[in-house]
């Protein structure tokens, strides 16, 4: 199957359907959410909670003996939950900074998580096959009713947001602030946290423990390099994470089945790198751009100021003075002149130049023109 | 004394971990005075105005605003924190910053309108930032960025001021302008109560000064208290250099 074969059974076939909804709505969510977490510098959160939820999985099927998603993701939900709670306690109560306490955290869980899924390999159920499936996820497990799941979540989750929009807002910026004003600051982190906990939880099946803070960070990274509001860079980062999803679901169906999570991640990975190089304001390329234009308006203007500074001595402001003159002088080339006399604040006669009335009094200005543009 | 306490604390205490930050503070601030806490670093003078505003939580003691307790005053009272204390590079616009000064008063939920835009926009002619008003926050300067941080108190329209280090890494002009804006806040009767460090520019800008080093060392009228003898209490011995002209 191709890419184009994919999109014409994307709406017919009742699995690729089932599975690019679901990856796009968890883009789209994680996406949302993932803004919260970059803007709050926590990035490394969404990364322990996803490795924290693994040993809940693996006890909610010893508990249960059987391999229902709801009943997993449930213990998925819990143990990610005491995970963030003991990060959260580790950072307050003891001495150790944030990324000492997630990184602490992540590993002993993970660690936790392995042993028992090793432990649960040995076991002489053949229900057990297919578990470690939740380390890398796959999307191609997703039924309708996990979907519909995912929708419902989003949808309380948007409706919360825009609800509480101000009060997120200005907690992200200010906290101490916010607690000045009267709200209640604990009230509104464990909001965000808590959904950030569930989008996670919900995307376990799909891209799996090892990679789900990808799906959280690289949308919002990449919607924060176009836009200085706060709520387009939620909306493109939502819309960046479902593209991701619809894409990477496309190419890996279309490739021989290529892993889904993966292909997801690494499709949001390029929206990163081409953020990152081509975004007019943030953008590498733009400001490298700048950055050599700044320095040629820079020597066009010492250029300028120089001979501002010849002319000066003549009564006469146009007087012709010789090239030869300006060799004196280090920042002149000839590309620099031709330059100046475009911009008609000199005139060349042969081998003899003389500034024009609008280039002595451009340059008597530079100055404090600049100075001004500063403040 | 015949002027009515905007604030006072009783027995304050502070400690982050075993070793008290604030030991034992008691303050009384008589309203309509433009007061400046000195101290040496440590001294823990933010602490002291992060635990009157309820943001720390003190080992002991009480602070009252008004005669009542703080959460019962706090549209009172409007603060600028230290401009160190947030991320400057965050999506959003000079005008929104100054817009959550009204956040408080909205309450939960409620979305800021066209009158709370206004108030807004005042207050940011108020410190000469309207015609920056769109501009995105990482653009602005280290002076244009505690402007606006005053702009977002201005709008509170408080009673009691408290200020973190509001001339911190901010040029002459700024810092003229910005105690300006002080001084005719203290005419319209308001208490200013401000964390400073430039002791040369206590006379010329407070009328009111509390030494601080861990406890209290004094507090009272600069022309009265703001001597030799008190700055060597607080930043150690043989303070030599002589502030007063």
């Amino acid at each position: 199957m191709d890419l184009q074969e994919y999109f014409s059974l994307v709406f017919s076939d009742y699995t690729l359907r089932t599975i690019t909804l679901g990856t796009a709505i968890l883009g789209a969510v994680t996406g949302m959410l993932g803004s919260f977490a970059v803007l709050r510098k926590q990035s490394l959160l969404g990364d322990a909670i996803s490795h924290a939820a693994l040993p809940g999985i693996a006890i909610a099927f010893l508990l249960s003996g059987a391999k229902d998603s709801n009943t997993l993701l449930l213990g998925a939900l819990i143990s990610g939950l005491i995970g963030t709670f003991w990060i959260r306690g580790i950072i307050t109560k003891t001495h150790l900074k944030s990324d000492t306490a997630l990184g602490l955290i992540l590993s002993l869980f993970f660690g936790f998580g392995m042993l028992l899924l090793t432990f649960i390999q040995k076991q002489p159920n053949a229900n057990q096959a297919g578990l470690d499936k939740y380390l890398f996820g796959q999307a191609a497990t997703l039924v309708e009713s996990d979907v519909w799941l995912m929708a419902i979540v989003t949808g309380i989750c948007l409706f919360v947001l825009l609800l509480f929009w101000k009060e997120f807002k200005i907690l992200l910026f200010d906290a101490d602030y916010t607690k000045t004003l009267g709200f209640n600051t604990k009230f509104i982190d464990i909001l965000i946290t808590s959904f950030i906990v569930l989008a996670i939880v919900l995307g376990l099946q799909t891209v799996g423990v090892v990679l789900m803070s990808a799906m959280l960070l690289a949308p919002a990274a990449a919607a924060r390099q176009w836009t200085n509001s706060l709520s387009v860079m939620i909306l493109l980062a939502a819309f960046f994470g479902a593209f991701s999803g619809v894409f990477g679901t496309a190419i890996s169906a279309s490739q021989n089945n290529l892993s889904t999570g993966p292909v997801i991640v690494l499709v949001a990975a390029v929206f990163v790198a081409f953020s990152f190089i081509f975004s007019p304001s943030r953008g590498l390329l733009f400001k490298q751009i700048r950055f050599i234009k700044n320095r040629r308006d820079l020597e066009l203007h010492k250029t300028l100021a120089f001979m501002h500074h010849i002319a000066e001595t003549h009564e006469d402001i146009s007087h012709p003075h010789t090239i030869k003159l300006l060799n004196n002088f280090q920042g002149f080339t000839r590309k620099t002149l031709q330059k100046l006399v475009e911009k008609d604040f000199v005139t060349l006669n042969g081998s003899m130049w003389s500034l024009t009335k609008t280039g002595f009094e451009t340059a008597k200005n530079l100055y404090t023109k600049q100075t001004t543009e500063d403040e | 004394m015949d002027k009515k306490i905007a604030v006072q604390v009783d027995d304050l205490t502070v400690a982050y971990n075993y070793k008290p930050v604030l030991w034992d503070i008691d303050l009384e601030i008589p309203e309509g005075v433009l007061m400046a806490i000195v101290g040496p670093n440590g001294a823990g003078k933010s602490t002291l105005i992060k635990s009157i505003l309820g943001i720390l939580k003190p080992i002991a003691g009480s602070v009252s605003i008004y005669g009542k307790p703080y959460e019962e005053q706090r549209k009172l009272v409007a603060y600028v924190p230290q401009k160190g204390s947030v991320d400057w590079d965050f999506p959003t616009t000079a005008l929104d910053v100054v817009m959550m000064g009204t956040y408080g008063s909205l309450g939960w939920i409620k979305r800021p309108r066209q009158k709370e835009k206004k108030l807004a926009l005042e207050a940011l002619e108020k410190v000469g930032m309207l015609s920056l008003k769109g501009r995105q926050i990482s653009q602005l300067s280290g002076g244009q960025q505690q402007r606006i941080f005053l702009a977002r108190a201005l709008v509170q329209n408080a009673s009691i001021y408290f200020m973190d280090e509001p001339f911190q890494g901010v040029d002459a002009t700024t810092e003229i302008a910005i105690i300006n804006i002080l001084k005719e806040l203290r005419k319209k009767g308001k208490t200013v109560i401000v964390v400073h460090h430039d002791l040369q520019t206590v006379p010329e800008y407070f009328d009111w000064v509390t030494f601080l080093n861990v406890k209290k060392i004094a507090t009272g009228p600069v022309k009265d208290i703001f001597n030799d003898d008190n700055l060597t209490k607080t930043y150690g011995i043989n303070y030599k250099v002589s502030i007063q002209e």
